[in-house]
């Protein structure tokens, strides 16, 4: 007998959470309203725990647990069921925790603006998707969460929709997850035509069976590169990966959650689910590795370049879902999921920190206005710098041993990859130690730049004229991830995570372990080459920024429109506008609206009507009012009847 | 006995001349007495064709259509009083204000 775990309380509780707020939320006081998000949201963590605390002695694994029926077409079923398994459960934990503080740093962060009561409902729902997307025991539910995580996203960076860049960033988010989607939604139309399930445990079942065959390799090609678009949508990868930084639009708590923690890792998550699928699709792994690779490269060399701190960091999270893609991609699912746990919570903490820093300086985000935050900020500046050890990969930080193992895997896969790995690290650690040193180092530029500082200086409460530290509330969950930045790594000393993860992705991976053993000399090679190359991203940074500043200019200056290009993203938000949206806009206007709204549709309905009110003027003169014109209509009608009835009898 | 023939011919007499006088007549009064021919002319050829068949249904016929004529005849009069009062004419040329 299994026991009942009781899993549909996570999703449901947030969903109550959300409900309660949004509908009640406007009239009840912001005490109310936060103690209803965090109850609801803590509520579905504790719950979380209690499963993960029960998780061992559980007879069976993957552990489902059925809610309710939904769909039943034949011999096709979906229904309302969840699947735990190690790999659910790290998500589980992930999310909710990740997601319990950020509602905690989120009350503090968000406690002036008026849409207060609209931000926890949308999080709570946020957070409901989420832990259905999780726990899905058959791809249609988690296509719900999918699509649902995506309209939370939506909501969250419109939040502030007055604003005309955050509701188009919020469209633009939406629309390009749609193209991924639609992708993904035909790969299920696949599976369900060829397994006809769309269940886990049937398709993962189903797989092995297949006969072995040009055949079914195609099948599977086709449905890993079809879920992998899906997965590049969500998860932000070339060429999909346009909306994330735009994303930023959205209120800083919802970036560290949404935009870097949870959601976007779901494609990285739903690759690592099928990897079944993959194994067998060689092509579509290494069509995952190569987008990986290149994403993380490529963002990573963006970040350079930016000056605002979100963005550096929206850039950052691209580039770390590549290693995560670059990891799944040579069959290393367990290190895609151990840096998506490590980077949930480095990647959390150093969007809480710049949301921290924006509120120091009052709602400044350009790094070159900041400076010497040091010392009015100290608590920020120490969580910050633990996360930028994370990122960077300095031992024994969490980020360290994740990517480490990421490297590592993908060197026996093919050095190509872990020298663009590599280079990776060292782009990732320069630009994290820039953010770092332009915004904590030298003088502070917010007074002296602007005349602005001095004016609020005067208005007094508001206190921006000089940098000043967040409230508890904000520094509390600071201080949990930093501690969780710090030790979240060391669960993977000794393939401990790895053996963790093996009832799901199979022993195929530890069983290497008495292989690694003769390569070790390799392997500590490889690790001693990337933290060095850490260390010299950072000190290139320390060099750049802190002990010669004007050198920056100068270099960018050398570069010339490799720079230019850098700077502004590498065209790449214009060759889209230009390649798509200009052609769909054109095409919409000429074709559709000129043309086929205009001419067809409207035209023949004015023509119809027109029509109509010909005849009926001509016909509107019969209707004279006078009696005997109507009598003699009707005698004139009548006659003509009886005489064809006459004419009929006559006939037969 | 007369033939049957003959009740019809002169119901048809009496109903074209209803119509007629429908038709041709100005004055509302008469022609709520062409209404009342007709209903008589069609009266006649149902009591003949009743008396033909032996079949008294034409007979009860008869009746309700006397009974709704009377009542008709009630409503109508009591619309040509309304009528005459407020457009204070009977010719019904002149009661026009239905038309478009």
């Amino acid at each position: 007998m299994t026991p009942n775990l009781n899993l549909w309380l996570i999703p449901i509780l947030p969903l109550a959470g959300a409900a309660i707020n949004g509908f009640f939320g406007k009239k009840s006081s912001r005490t109310a309203v936060s103690t209803i998000a965090l109850v609801f949201c803590g509520a579905a963590f504790v719950w979380a725990l209690s499963v993960a605390w029960r998780f061992s002695s559980l007879p069976e694994i993957p552990h489902q647990e059925y809610l309710a029926h939904w769909i039943r077409s034949g011999s096709f079923v979906a229904d309302f069921a969840f699947y735990l398994d190690p790999l659910s459960l790290v998500m589980l934990l992930v999310v909710t925790g990740v997601g319990f503080l950020i509602h905690i740093y989120s009350v503090g962060y968000m406690w002036d603006d008026p849409g207060y009561y609209r931000f926890f409902s949308y999080l709570n729902l946020f957070m409901f998707f989420m832990l259905t997307l999780v726990l899905a025991n058959n791809y249609l539910v988690m296509f719900i969460g999918w699509e649902g995580v995506g309209l939370a996203s939506y909501l969250l960076i419109g939040f502030w929709f007055t604003k005309d860049s955050a509701a188009s960033a919020g469209k633009k988010a939406f629309i390009v997850n749609r193209i991924g989607d639609f992708g993904f939604l035909i790969g299920l139309f696949l599976l369900i035509q060829h397994f006809p399930s769309l269940n886990f445990t049937d398709v993962f079942e189903g797989v092995p069976r297949l006969t072995p065959g040009a055949g079914t390799e195609t099948l599977l090609t086709t449905v890993g590169i079809l879920l992998m678009i899906g997965a590049c949508g969500k998860s932000a990868q070339i060429p999909l990966y346009v909306w994330l930084p735009d994303a930023m639009e959205g209120p800083t708590p919802v970036s560290a959650l949404i935009h870097a923690a949870t959601m976007v890792t779901a494609g990285v998550y739903m690759v690592a689910r099928s990897h079944v699928i993959f194994e067998r699709a060689p092509i579509a792994l290494t069509v995952v590795a190569i987008i990986g690779t290149l994403t993380a490269l490529f963002a990573a060399t963006i970040g350079i370049t930016q000056t605002d701190i979100k963005k550096v960091l929206a850039y950052s999270t691209v580039s770390q879902l590549g290693y995560m893609f670059m990891a799944c991609g040579v069959g290393a699912f367990s290190a895609g999921i151990f840096h998506l746990m490590t980077h949930a919570f480095f990647k959390g903490l150093l969007f809480l920190a710049a949301g921290s820093v924006i509120h120091a300086v009052g709602g400044e985000q350009d790094m070159r206005k900041m400076g010497g935050l040091r010392s009015y900020i100290p608590w920020t500046f120490l969580t910050m710098g633990t996360a930028t050890l994370a990122i960077a990969g300095i031992p024994p930080f969490a980020g360290f041993w994740s990517k480490d193992e990421i490297l590592w895997k993908a060197y026996q896969q093919n050095w190509v990859y872990w020298l663009i790995g590599v280079i990776t690290a060292f782009i990732t650690s320069f630009y994290m130690f820039r953010l770092l040193f332009m915004t904590f180092w030298g003088d502070y530029h917010g007074i002296q730049v602007d005349a602005h500082g001095r004016v609020h200086a005067a208005h007094g409460d508001d206190g921006h004229g000089e940098p000043h530290e967040s409230p508890m509330v904000m520094l509390v969950p600071l201080m949990i991830l930093a501690v969780l930045s710090l030790v979240g790594g060391w669960v993977g000393i000794g393939n401990r995570f790895e053996h963790f993860l093996a009832p799901v992705f199979g022993s195929g991976e530890v069983a290497e372990a008495g292989k690694e053993a003769a390569t070790n000399f390799t392997e500590y090679l490889l690790m001693g080459v990337s933290v060095l190359v850490a260390a010299l991203g950072a000190i290139l940074a320390w060099v750049l920024y802190v002990s010669k500043p004007y050198l920056p200019q100068k270099i960018a200056d050398g570069f010339g429109s490799f720079y230019e290009a850098v700077l502004n993203k590498y065209y790449v938000d214009e060759l889209y506008a230009a390649l798509f949206v200009k052609p769909l806009v054109d095409g919409s206007t000429r074709i559709l609206w000129q043309g086929v709204d205009r001419k067809v549709i409207d035209d023949s309905i004015n023509d119809a009507a027109d029509g109509a009110r010909h005849v009926s003027d001509n016909v509107r003169h019969m209707q004279s009012g006078n009696l005997r014109s109507y009598a003699g209509w009707i005698a004139a009608g009548s006659a003509a009847v009886i005489a064809y009835m006459i004419w009929l009898g006559v006939g037969r | 006995m007369v033939p049957l023939s003959y009740y019809l011919v002169l119901s048809g007499i009496l109903f074209a001349c209803g119509v007629t006088g429908f038709l041709i007549k100005r004055n509302i009064i008469t022609i709520f007495m062409s209404i009342e021919l007709m209903l008589n002319g069609v009266n006649l050829s149902f009591v003949a064709f009743a008396a033909h068949w032996h079949a008294l249904a034409g007979q009860v016929f008869v009746f309700f259509v006397m009974v709704v004529a009377a009542a008709e005849a009630a409503v109508g009069l009591a619309i040509i009083i309304a009528v005459y009062r407020t457009r204070e004419t009977l010719n019904v040329d002149q009661v026009n204000l239905l038309k478009l």
